[in-house]
């Protein structure tokens, strides 16, 4: 005997009631995923952002130099050699002694200079080589404070901690409060941590030469990993047979994607450097590693982009009696290019943060040139965050985290570089 | 065709014996003979001894229930079953006097000669001139953009297309209606000048207007090709084929004159069929 009418319809309220419920409570499940996302990249940008954008700026003062004679060049003969030599130390000294008459001892003397950054004679060196004329003539020139200056004027550095404990004497600070008023010191933009590279010194620290390291290891990384891992796609999906062997293959491709990085650090070193005897610390090395890294990502996400591309435009290619090659190359190819570009922007974000391989093919020297080639001996972004996060100082504290939104925005830079290229392959059916 | 095997004309083949196929397999002057074709996919046996000759300037209508094996047997005429893992062809297809399973048969060349066209609408995503175009490129049939412009108007107008596109040729394909869609395909395929054209079911995604043009498409084109189509609508077999072969479960059951087939079947599984009483 089936059911009246009316007994389903009660029967399928009943259910109904329920069917509904569990929907809602399964998409109240994915908006608090959603939502914890967010929170966790909200906490992550923010922590990393309150702490590095103070890195962006730093402490400069202008001291009135006078290029005296007598220090720089004694003889009188404008010899590059001694002008090379010359202690221009002093001339920063004499300028700050003249803003503190009253100072007098060694031992403050030398407190006193240490307040403005060992780059001052350098910079002063460079200028009077290149203009000996200035010799014997006063000039204002805006100098990088210390370190710990820096973090004075940035707050960092608690004026009400006990003396010992702060690592910068009351008298200092005193003549902190003094420079802020006679030699204009104050913050400003922090061009170099753009435009330079790594120092001990952290007020003369700069990124760039990890973001020239990184950019040359990954354009060699993407311009190996990306046609070898398509090509290596291209053959196994369309025109290897299948059998034990290309099973066998298979299996290894997925297996060496899941090998921690480091494994591929060690075979870079024994491979690269012990073998072939390439140059160590170099992005070409690096490049090559990151390659070994990146490939089975790229490789996997291509097949499976050359596998979504419908049989139907295969056929009409041969049908038409396009060979395999231009089926591949003509129809193929193209469709699947969105999606071996999602693999490899996938690939070479990995590669843009890993670190381990490149400690063990000696990425991980102090190196303060920036690098002028594949060849050249460089650091790489993520290297140089674990490098500062390593250091002592108080002032790379903010810069570690300076450098991390630096490699943030390289890694948006190239994602949306990536999207762009992408969108402009997308098809529409 | 510059490099085309040399003509033999009418090459006939002897039907073998222990053909159990009703009716006349074999034509007067055939085009393709196909003798004692069995395919098989993995272990399965799809289709069993057919023999059947391809008659230039006709239509051959293949019917027979889903699964009979006549669209695999269709996909042997241009070797397309060489794309299907596991797939085996034994038996002769003799095209011109070669077997188009001899090694001297280039398959590009062979399909450049036998044109197909799918059941689904199938254009690349490419614009419409690029969709005709594309055969005479990759094939070099052509010398200059002019000469290709020429090839692309008169396949699109001899498709029934040309009025309908010639102010958007520049648009994509897969902009286009189904049905039209279908007539791009078969200007695709005419034209890289094919001997063959192979149809499987080339109207059932289509509706009954689109189904019309393109059943009026396949009388005027059987003027200059032999057509093979594989259809499940008998009433379609009868107004466009002059002859009709009817499989069952891989065999070739029964092949003749199309009116013969609809009015006077010999085989009972072929009246069957025809009378409705299963398929």
């Amino acid at each position: 005997m089936s059911k009246s009418v009316t007994e389903t319809r009660a029967l399928v309220e009943k259910t109904l009631r329920r069917r509904y419920w569990a929907e809602r409570r399964f998409r109240a499940y994915g908006l608090v995923a959603v939502l914890l996302g967010i929170l966790f990249v909200f906490f992550l940008f923010g922590s990393i952002i309150s702490r590095g954008y103070t890195a962006f700026e730093q402490a400069n003062l202008t001291l009135d130099i006078f290029y005296d004679p007598a220090v720089i060049d004694p003889d009188g003969q404008r010899s590059p050699d001694a002008l090379a030599s010359a202690n221009y130390n002093t001339l920063v000294r004499n300028a700050l002694r003249e803003l503190f008459p009253d100072v007098q001892e060694r031992a403050d003397l030398r407190a006193l200079s240490q307040m403005v950054s060992t780059s001052a004679a350098h910079e002063l060196q460079a200028r009077v080589r290149a203009h000996p004329e200035l010799i014997g003539h006063h000039e204002k020139r805006r100098f990088l404070a210390a370190a710990d200056v820096d973090q004075l004027l940035k707050g960092k550095i608690d004026r009400r901690q006990p003396e010992e404990s702060r690592g910068i004497s009351d008298r200092q600070i005193a003549w902190i409060d003094h420079l802020q008023q006679k030699a204009g010191l104050r913050l400003y933009f922090n061009s170099g941590f753009l435009t330079k590279g790594d120092s001990r010194e952290p007020e003369q620290a700069g990124v760039l030469g990890a973001v020239v390291g990184s950019a040359y290891t990954l354009l060699v990384t993407l311009l190996l990993s990306f046609p070898i891992g398509v090509a290596a796609a291209v053959y196994l999906e369309e025109f290897a047979p299948r059998n034990r062997w290309t099973d066998l293959i298979e299996v290894n491709i997925n297996n060496l994607a899941a090998v921690p990085s480091i494994v591929f650090g060690l075979l870079g070193l024994a491979m690269f450097l012990n073998f072939f005897g390439l140059p160590r610390s170099a992005p070409l090395v690096g490049g090559l590693v990151l390659t070994l890294l990146t490939l089975p990502t790229i490789i996997i996400a291509s097949r499976a982009a050359l596998k979504s591309v419908p049989p139907s435009i295969r056929e009409a290619a041969l049908g038409i009696g396009a060979s395999k090659l231009q089926m591949v190359a003509h129809h193929v190819l193209p469709l699947a290019m969105p999606g071996m570009l999602t693999g490899a922007i996938i690939g070479m974000a990995r590669a843009l943060g890993e670190t381990a391989p490149l400690l063990m093919i000696g990425m991980v020297a102090f190196i303060v040139d920036i690098p002028k080639g594949i060849n050249d001996p460089a650091t790489a972004l993520p290297v140089q965050i674990y490098l500062w996060a390593d250091s002592p100082e108080r002032a790379f504290l903010e810069r570690t985290s300076a450098a991390i939104i630096v490699l943030l925005a390289f890694l948006i830079v190239m994602n949306a570089g990536a999207v762009i290229l992408r969108r402009r392959f997308e098809r529409r059916w | 065709m510059t490099s085309a095997p040399p003509q033999l004309s009418a090459v006939s083949l002897p039907v073998p014996e222990g053909n159990k196929t009703v009716g006349r397999v074999t034509v007067d002057e055939p085009l393709i003979c196909s003798r004692n074709v069995n395919v098989y996919y993995g272990d399965k046996h799809a289709i069993h001894d057919v023999n059947i000759d391809i008659a230039r300037n006709q239509v051959l209508a293949m019917i027979g229930p889903s699964g009979c094996g006549k669209s695999t047997f269709l996909r042997c005429i241009n070797r397309m079953n060489d794309t299907i893992e596991g797939a085996r062809v034994t038996g002769a297809i003799v095209l011109d006097g070669q077997d188009i399973h001899d090694r001297r048969q280039d398959v590009v060349q062979l399909r450049a000669r036998i044109g197909m066209v799918f059941q689904k609408p199938n254009p690349f995503p490419k614009t419409i001139y690029d969709n005709v175009a594309y055969g005479p490129r990759i094939h070099g049939l052509v010398a200059d953009r002019v000469e290709l412009d020429e090839i692309v108007h008169t396949s699109l107008q001899r498709a029934g297309l040309w009025d309908e596109v010639k102010d958007r040729l520049n648009n994509p394909g897969t902009s286009l209606s189904g049905g039209q869609q279908q007539r791009l395909c078969i200007a695709r395929t005419i034209a890289v000048n094919p001997e063959v054209i192979l149809m499987d079911e080339p109207c059932s995604a289509l509706d009954p207007i689109a189904t019309a043009r393109i059943e009026d498409l396949i009388d005027e084109l059987r003027a200059s090709y032999a057509i093979v189509i594989v259809t499940h609508s008998m009433q379609q077999a009868a107004r466009v084929s002059q002859r009709t072969a009817y499989f069952h479960l891989g065999d070739l059951i029964e092949v003749g004159e199309t009116d013969r087939i609809f009015t006077n079947p010999r085989h009972k599984l072929t009246e069957d069929y025809i009378t409705g009483r299963f398929g």
